[in-house]
This record gives structure tokens, sequence and C-alpha cells, in this order.
């Protein structure tokens, strides 16, 4: 049998379009408050550029602390857009549908987060123009294209731009839908942005064809950024723990477990507050968990191996850093909860299908995923810098300060605003997938059983 | 004499095919009727004509444009500033294949885009004979024809089991 009921396509308009038409009473007192913390974000941010870096807790060595720990994980879960969206199009998964969209806006709104924390690291923000891109003629300085902190920027430029137009090109269709169902200066905008949609086959057979070709080119991207974000510390001969060749996928699949995590939780969310209980249905979420559990188990590999290729050689600094990472208060606490949050509490809950169909527990081992995923971050950055190195004259732990919590709290409710915003404009669903999985519904009969029939085109 | 269109409504799949059958049959090119619908029908479902396109070829030219880019960027501001860095040649290859295949993938991905709109004959500047009921799940044949013949083209789309007819005027 098929879990959930048949949908008439007026029944989807409806439905889906219910965010956007309608305003719960929620809604703006929702963006008011996170609005507020983004705008104390901004002001400490305005006080930290007045006042210098030395409001952080950042001081040699420990150069890099919260906000570059946050970059690393808005990185890692902006991977969810891709991984969702491109390998469940290319695979052709049934279960894709209620889920690509939330990933993909999800992917932009981390990237511009993640994108904002080294800027605003650096303490001078408007100088990475000059650093980053070739500009700044008069003086003849050119950016240093031998650094990883080059290649990163350039990475995610390209990420940032492909998965903007990736959400852009699948929501035209959407966008005529909303054009035919709004008055007004509504209308007239969304009228331009579908850009003359009517639907015809041609149309459809050029959308088909952008979501499997823009995936297939997508995919590339998405796994050189989170490479090229490792070898901003792997590329680092210097700190010990971070010079090393498994660094790149072990990052990338860290960050599609954090990433499939979050938009699991943002799809629980999604169909809590908009009553989509007909789109995203609990095999949807059961789906994500199974693929949960083969990624978080694939990430727990690298990790080992991470660790043991560490310890293998017995060099002394990489043994201190290990020591320091695993033995001493409180970085061994914090070792410990962000190996349980990240694998051994989510997946001992993944195993069992009435955990995976159960959202309060898949929100809670999502959540989980991500605590220990932050940690994992800062447990990777703070520990090599903070080890006492032989030319280091100066020796310091890092104590992050209220200034940089404020920051990091506010990107989470930076992206929750953006996403509350994006579904108020534009469906967070994509009506023409569900509709085009309702009309391909089908249940055929083998023996005493009755199955799914599904037809995929090629 | 300028060929006008003419829209028929059906609220079923297999009369739109039958409508594109009967068009056929009365002798109407298949490049002058278009089935329009609210999500993508497998090919071929409604006998209709099959589309031609190149849009294979747009991220071949993009990714060609984006390395050829990628390349003269880093090259050309490693030789501008000419530091010299652990000892390294100054045109090193290891970091410009990073930001050249970043520059590649760029090229490709914003070309498929721009063949993705040109394929689909976006935008289109005016809207033609529409009807709104199209994205609440019913389907459109559109059909571009002979102002001497919307009578008899109106006639094989109520045959075929229109629910609605639809010309220029009266829209």
């Amino acid at each position: 049998m098929q879990e959930g009921r048949p949908l008439s396509p007026t029944e989807i308009n409806r439905d889906l379009l219910r965010s956007v038409l309608d305003t719960p009473r929620w809604f703006w007192p929702t963006v008011g408050f996170l609005g507020m913390i983004v705008l104390a974000a901004a002001i400490t941010i305005g006080v930290m550029i007045d006042r210098g870096l030395g409001i952080t807790g950042l001081n040699r060595p420990v150069v890099w602390g919260f906000f570059i720990t946050n970059f690393v994980f808005w990185i890692g879960i902006s991977h969810a857009g891709v991984m969702l969206s491109a390998i469940l199009r290319l695979s052709k998964a049934e279960w894709r549908r209620p889920a690509t969209r939330a990933a993909e806006v999800l992917t932009i709104f981390s990237l511009l987060t993640a994108l904002s924390m080294p800027i605003i690291h650096t303490g001078r923000p408007w100088r990475v123009l000059y650093w980053t891109f070739p500009y700044d003629f008069s003086r003849g300085i050119w950016p240093n294209i031998r650094t990883p902190l080059i290649w990163d920027p350039s990475a995610i430029f390209t990420y940032l731009t492909s998965s903007s137009l990736f959400v852009l090109i699948a929501l035209i269709p959407d966008f005529a839908v909303m054009r035919d169902h709004t008055t007004g200066i509504a209308n007239r905008i969304y009228t331009l942005l579908a850009m003359g949609w009517e639907g015809n086959p041609r149309q459809w057979k050029m959308q088909i064809i952008s979501g499997v070709l823009l995936s297939a080119l997508i995919l590339p991207v998405f796994v050189s950024v989170h490479s090229i974000v490792s070898w901003d510390f792997g590329m680092a001969v210097a700190v010990k723990s971070w010079h090393s060749t498994i660094f790149a996928p072990y990052f990338v699949v860290g960050a599609v477990h954090s990433g499939v995590s979050a938009v699991a939780f943002v799809l629980i969310i999604l169909r809590h507050i908009y009553g989509w209980q007909d789109y995203i249905r609990h095999e949807h979420i059961d789906a994500l968990g199974r693929l949960l559990i083969v990624v978080a188990t694939g990430w727990f590999y690298f990790f080992v191996m991470e660790v043991i290729f560490g310890i293998y050689g017995r060099e002394a600094d990489e043994i201190a850093v290990r020591s320091y990472q695993f033995f001493q208060s409180p970085m061994g606490w914090w070792t410990l909860i962000f190996i349980s949050t990240t694998y051994f509490i989510p997946v001992s809950l993944w195993l069992m299908r009435s955990a995976r169909r159960n959202l309060w527990i898949m929100s809670t081992a999502c959540i989980s995923v991500n605590i220990g995923m932050w940690l994992e971050r800062y447990i990777i950055i703070v520990p090599g810098l903070a080890n006492r190195s032989v030319f280091t004259f100066t020796w310091n732990s890092y104590i992050p300060s209220i200034p940089e919590a404020i920051i990091i709290g506010a990107t989470f409710a930076f992206v929750s605003m953006l996403m509350l915003l994006f579904s108020r404009v534009f469906p967070l669903i994509p009506l023409y997938d569900i509709k085009e999985g309702e009309f391909l519904r089908t249940e055929i009969k083998i023996g005493r059983r009755v199955v799914p029939a599904t037809f995929r085109e090629d | 004499m300028a060929k006008r269109p003419i829209l028929g409504i059906f609220n079923d799949a297999n009369a739109a095919a039958d409508a594109g059958d009967g068009l056929k049959a009365a002798g109407v090119s298949e490049n002058d009727y278009d089935f329009l619908t609210d999500a993508p029908y497998p090919e071929g479902a409604f006998g209709e004509r099959e589309e031609k396109h190149r849009i294979y070829l747009f991220p071949f030219i993009g990714a060609l444009l984006g390395l050829t880019s990628g390349i003269i960027l880093t090259s050309m501001t490693q030789v501008a500033y000419p530091l010299v860095t652990g000892g390294k040649p100054i045109l090193s290859l290891p970091p410009m294949a990073v930001v050249s295949y970043e520059g590649t993938m760029l090229g490709a991905i914003l070309f498929t885009v721009l063949g993705i709109i040109f394929e689909s004959r976006l935008p289109k500047l005016k809207m033609g004979l529409y009807d709104t009921r199209i994205t609440e799940g019913y389907i459109g044949v559109l059909v571009n024809a002979e102002e001497t013949q919307h009578d008899q083209v109106a006639n094989v789309l109520n045959a075929a089991g229109a629910v609605d007819v639809k010309r220029e005027s009266s829209n």
C-alpha cells in the first residue's frame, strides 16, 4: 500500500500555497522576534568592528575560534541541498519530491550565513574585497591564489551561484501557479517571474533536463566546496592534527551528515507549522532516517581513521593534541558529548523503525547530530591551535566571549528568519513535482500483495 | 491570412490526447498545436511532436569559457605580483587548477541555465491565449489556425470532450 491519500491538483495548490496566500497569526511575531536577535548581532558586529577583535576571546595562538567553527558548520548544513536534491533526482528516488526545495533553499541561506562568518572574523570586512578579488588596480596588489583562503571564496561563490540558479529554474513553473492565484501587485511580480511560462511539452522537457543536468553539474561543485574548506586546515603544515590527507572526504561526509539531519528537522517543522501532513509523511522522514544511518556510519569511519592516522605515527606534537582533545578537561568532555550526540545516540535511535516514524524522536536525533557536528568543528579547530608549539612566543587557551556567543546564536535566528520569509513568498514544496508524483501514482497486484507501481522516464 | 490561437480546455488526459489525434486527422500541422499542463506528463502522453533541442551544447561552451577565464585570472594575478613563496615557481599549477576548476563549473552551470531558458523559449514577453484552470489540473490544447479554420478546430476539440473552448477575442 502507498502511504498518504491521493490528492487532486486543486488540493495541492490550496495546501501548498497556504504559506504564500495566507499569513498565520504567529508568522510576523515570530519573524519579528528572530529579527530582533539578528539586529542584536548586527549591533554587536558594529561594536566589534569599532573596538576591534580584542572584545572576542581570540588571541595568539588560538586565532580561529567560534566564527570559523560556525563557518564550517553552516557550510556543512549547506551540503544538504545538493545531497538530497541532486543525488535523489539523479537516482529518481520517488520520496525526494517534498524534500528537494526546502533542502535547496536551506543550502542558499546556510551558505550566505557561512560566508558572513569569515568576513566578520577578519575584523575589517571591507578589506576582504581586495584580498579575494582581483581589485585595487592602483596598488598592483593581487590575491594570492596559492592559499586555500582564496580557493575557498571561489568555491563558495560558485556553489552559491549554482544553488541559487538551481532553485530559481525549478521555481519557474510554480511562479506560473502563483501568477494564476494572485491579484494586484503580487500578480504583477509573479507574472514577471514566471516569464510567460505556459507549461507546454517543450518547457516541461527542459525543466526535467535542467533538474538532471544541473544536479550532475552541481554535484562536483558540492564535493569541491567542503574539500576546499577542509584544505583551509589540511594545507597548513604547521598545525598538528590539521595536516591530514583524509580531511577532504571526512569533511564532505560530515557535511552531508549534518546537512541531511538539518533538512529532516526543517521538514518536520514545516509539516507542523503549515499542516503539510499529506505531503511530508512519515515515510519521507523514515527514508531520511535510513539514509542517515548510512551517512553517519560513513562519517564515523572517517572520524576513527583520522584519529588513528594521527596517533599511529607517535609524533610528540600530534599525541599532545590528541591528549588535549580526548583527556583534558573540559575539551575531553566536549569530545565525549560530540561523539555521543553525533553518532551513538542518533544512530541507535534510527535503527528502530518506530523511532524513525516518531517525529519527536527524529527531531531530537537531528538536533543532537547538529550539536555534535558543531562541537566536532570546534574540537578540530581549537586544540590544534592551542597546542604549545616550538615557535609560538605566546601561549593562550581560548575562552569565547559574549559578543561571539551573540553573533553565533543569531546565525541560527537569521537562517530561520530567511526560511520563514521565503515560505511567505514562494512555496517550499515544489507543486509540479508533487502533482507529477500524484498522477504517476498507481498500484499493482502481485499475487496477494498490492504494491506501489512507479514509472521512471529516462 | 495570419494564424490565430484557439484553446480547448480538458479535464482528462485521454480526452486531450484524442483532441490531438483529431487535429492531426483534420490536417492541422503538429507544429501548430501544443498541450499546456500544470505538471510534466510522460513524453508522448498526448501523442505530441518530439521536441528537438541543443541544450547539451550549452554546458560545454560555458565550461570552456569558464576554464579559460580561470586560467587567465590565476596566471595573470601570479605574474602581476611575482612574489616567490617557499621557493615555489611563480606560475604554480596546483593552485591554478583549483580556481580554474571552479571557473569551469561556474561557466558550465551559468550557460546551462541560460540554455534552459533559451530552449524553453522564455521569456515570453506577451502571454498568448491562456486559461488559469490549467494550473488547477486541466489540460489546455492550444491550436494556432487560420480564422477560417476556427470553427472546424472548435468542433474537433468539442468532439474530443473539451469542457470549454476559448478564442482570443473571448479572453
